[in-house]
């Protein structure tokens, strides 16, 4: 079974403070949905919602259409995946993972078998009698999440169950779950901070800030065609430009910096806002001559050699701090610092975006 | 020991030590050796003592085992002892539970400062407070009646239940602090995890809350048991005729009687058994001592 989830114009309040602000969006049954965010933007509140632990303060949450507002989290159909795991300490590792089975009135043999069968299905085939002190961080996660998947939940709720792990064995367990994921058909909803996990797990990303969903789409379109400046600046690297439309021609603009006036695409509801040009770094290149559009002569600061590609720092004449990348191909020549070189871009690749930037979580 | 003596230097160090010492030795241990050594002596005149009479035996001990009265006094004490730490732990757990994990955070120091407020009275008072509040023409009589609850006044005070509940009044907040502190160590993800598998809030408690608390539970209730059952005061002023506590007899023995020997002996003879008592529970609900210590 799985089950879309609904969330129409959704609002948590703490006292005076809007943790969630107005929500909207419709998760569909076997959907992997991340909500991304810096901490501190509500996506945990949002999830604590879904599995009833906190009551929407208005909106109605729906899961598979059914309304959730007098329904407790132990009758929801959903399953949560705690960022500590929350195993317990006191059961062996198969009693964890019949818990809810055990709560069911299933009986032992029953439950065993169940248990056995789900460690099999996370690779821990001989866990079941261990303790949870025993076991390793990425072997507890796997516990976690058969524990969860043993009440055959329709929804299953997961709060940044990763962060804890380190890297090698983070992008493991992320093709892990996309994969028990694919298998179960279980609708996802993921909570991150880290946009490489969403971006490399879910169907669609929710962008969140300070209580709102700022934009919802394919994680390709979340990069390529961010809704505001604050998607844009959250998600991957950006030189940003200050200044303002001069004037405008369809899709495109003109916009005039201090670094220079430069053609670029115009994003959405742009009109009358405050806006700013974003840039990736890996749709710059770096030339020794001046390019026909969009170019601005810079001197190289400093260069990081990063394996896959190379990060080339640099300063334009008004002062600002550029970043370029480029693909290391085993031939690309490394500029040196000091080097007076031009940057040159796509009118494509640039975006003029309205709103404000993230200050970027350290953590992310 | 390097520490201390780095931080107060010798003269308060060996100040300290010495203290200690005085009062480990002349106030704890030495007592005790000295009513141990004559808890195997007669009781002799003063002339004879130190005479040829005066040989070590278990007479004094086998009294008790000889005296079907004190032997039942000694199981109604026990009996009774672990009915009032069942009480407490009834009263505390849920009590324990409500401040470590519903309550308002702002408003737990002050719900702890009235849960502390009636131990700043000295236990006699607060006994006689019982003595008073129990009596057949007393406040609470008074109150049912009024109320209409009853029709006949109540005589509270026979039988065991007014030691009862004098006992757990008097006890239950050393029940209350460790069963609070263990549930307050308690990860509320762990309590919202198994709600979230589905479980029914009892089951929640029987399964993840009650196991993680054993051993706070196990230390609240071998203090309440041992106080209890080592109880002089409550048991004096509240209990009746056909209500006697093991202590009382140890009283009589040393106060009544003069014979300290005998006393001894009786005082003893509680404590062992008492404490295999508790060792026998403990094992019973697979407690161990050093998870008590934590």
């Amino acid at each position: 079974m799985t089950a879309g989830v609904d969330l129409d114009n959704v609002c948590a309040d703490f006292g005076t403070f809007r943790a969630v602000d107005r929500v909207n969006v419709n998760i569909q049954p076997g959907e992997f949905f991340s909500f991304l965010g810096p901490s501190g933007c509500g996506k945990t509140t949002i999830l604590r919602m879904i599995s009833g632990f906190t009551n929407p303060s208005e909106g109605v949450i729906r899961i598979g259409g059914k309304d959730m507002k007098n329904t407790r989290p132990n009758q929801r159909p959903t399953a949560l995946i705690f960022q500590n795991l929350a195993l317990f300490p006191l059961m062996p590792v198969w009693e964890n993972i019949a818990f809810g089975l055990e709560v069911r009135g299933v009986d032992k043999n029953t439950r065993r078998a169940k248990a056995e069968e789900l460690l099999r299905l996370v690779d821990l085939p001989d866990a079941a009698d261990k303790r949870v002190s025993q076991l390793s961080g990425g072997q507890k996660q796997r516990v976690a999440i058969a524990r969860a998947l043993a009440v055959e939940p329709d929804v299953m709720l997961l709060d940044e169950p990763l962060s804890a792990l380190d890297l090698k064995l983070r992008q493991h367990m992320r093709a892990e779950l996309r994969a028990i994921q694919k298998r179960t058909q279980v609708t996802f909803i993921y909570i991150t901070h880290d946009q490489g996990e969403a971006l490399a797990m879910s169907d669609r990303v929710g962008v969140m800030s300070q209580g709102k969903l700022q934009q919802v789409a394919t994680p390709r379109e979340i990069y390529d065609a961010p809704a505001n400046g604050f998607v844009a600046s959250f998600v991957g690297e950006n030189n940003i430009f200050s200044g303002e439309v001069a004037g405008a021609e369809g899709a495109f603009a003109t916009f005039r910096t201090a670094s220079g006036t430069f053609q670029a695409r115009l994003g959405p509801n742009t009109t009358g806002a405050k806006t700013r040009l974003f840039l990736r770094p890996e749709h710059v290149t770096l030339q020794a001559g001046p390019g026909a559009l969009n170019s601005i002569p810079v001197e190289v600061t400093d260069v990081a050699f990063e394996g896959n590609f190379i990060s080339i720092q640099s300063r334009d004449s008004s002062g600002q701090m550029l970043v370029a990348e480029a693909r290391n191909d085993g031939a690309a020549t490394v500029p040196k610092p000091g080097e007076k070189l031009h940057m040159v871009f796509d009118p494509a690749h640039a975006l003029i975006l309205a709103g404000d930037t993230a200050a970027k979580d350290p953590d992310a | 020991m390097k520490d201390l003596l780095n931080r107060y230097g010798p003269v308060l160090t060996s100040i300290f030590i010495l203290l200690t010492a005085f009062w480990l030795l002349a106030l704890v241990i030495l007592p005790n050796i000295y009513l141990f050594e004559n808890s195997f002596r007669p009781y002799l005149p003063i002339a004879e003592v130190g005479g040829p009479n005066d040989t070590y035996s278990f007479d004094n001990y086998l009294k008790f085992f000889e005296s079907p009265i004190h032997i039942r006094v000694f199981i109604w004490t026990i009996l009774y002892s672990s009915i009032v730490t069942v009480i407490c732990f009834i009263i505390a757990y849920p009590l324990a539970y409500y401040l470590a994990k519903v309550a308002d955070l702002k408003l737990v120091p002050t719900l702890f400062l009235l849960l502390f407020i009636p131990l700043w009275v000295s236990e006699i008072l607060r006994s006689f407070a019982w003595f008073i509040i129990l009596s057949l023409k007393g406040p609470l009589n008074f109150g049912l009646i009024g109320l209409g609850i009853i029709e006949d006044p109540i005589r509270w005070m026979t039988g065991f239940r007014s030691v009862m509940i004098g006992l757990v009044y008097t006890y239950v907040l050393f029940m209350l602090f460790p069963v609070y502190n263990a549930v307050q160590s308690l990860d509320t993800n762990q309590i919202e995890a198994s709600e979230d598998l589905g479980a029914p809030w009892w089951r929640t408690h029987w399964r993840v809350i009650l196991p993680h608390c054993k051993p706070g539970i196990a230390s609240g209730s071998v203090t309440v048991f041992m106080l209890s059952a080592g109880s002089i005061l409550v048991p004096t002023l509240l209990a009746s005729t056909n209500s006697r506590w093991f202590t009382e007899i140890i009283q009589q023995w040393m106060f009544e009687s003069q014979d300290w020997n005998t006393g001894s002996a009786y005082a003893f003879l509680l404590l062992i058994i008492c404490t295999v008592f508790v060792s026998l529970v403990m094992r019973i609900f697979k407690v161990k001592l050093s998870d008590i210590a934590k």
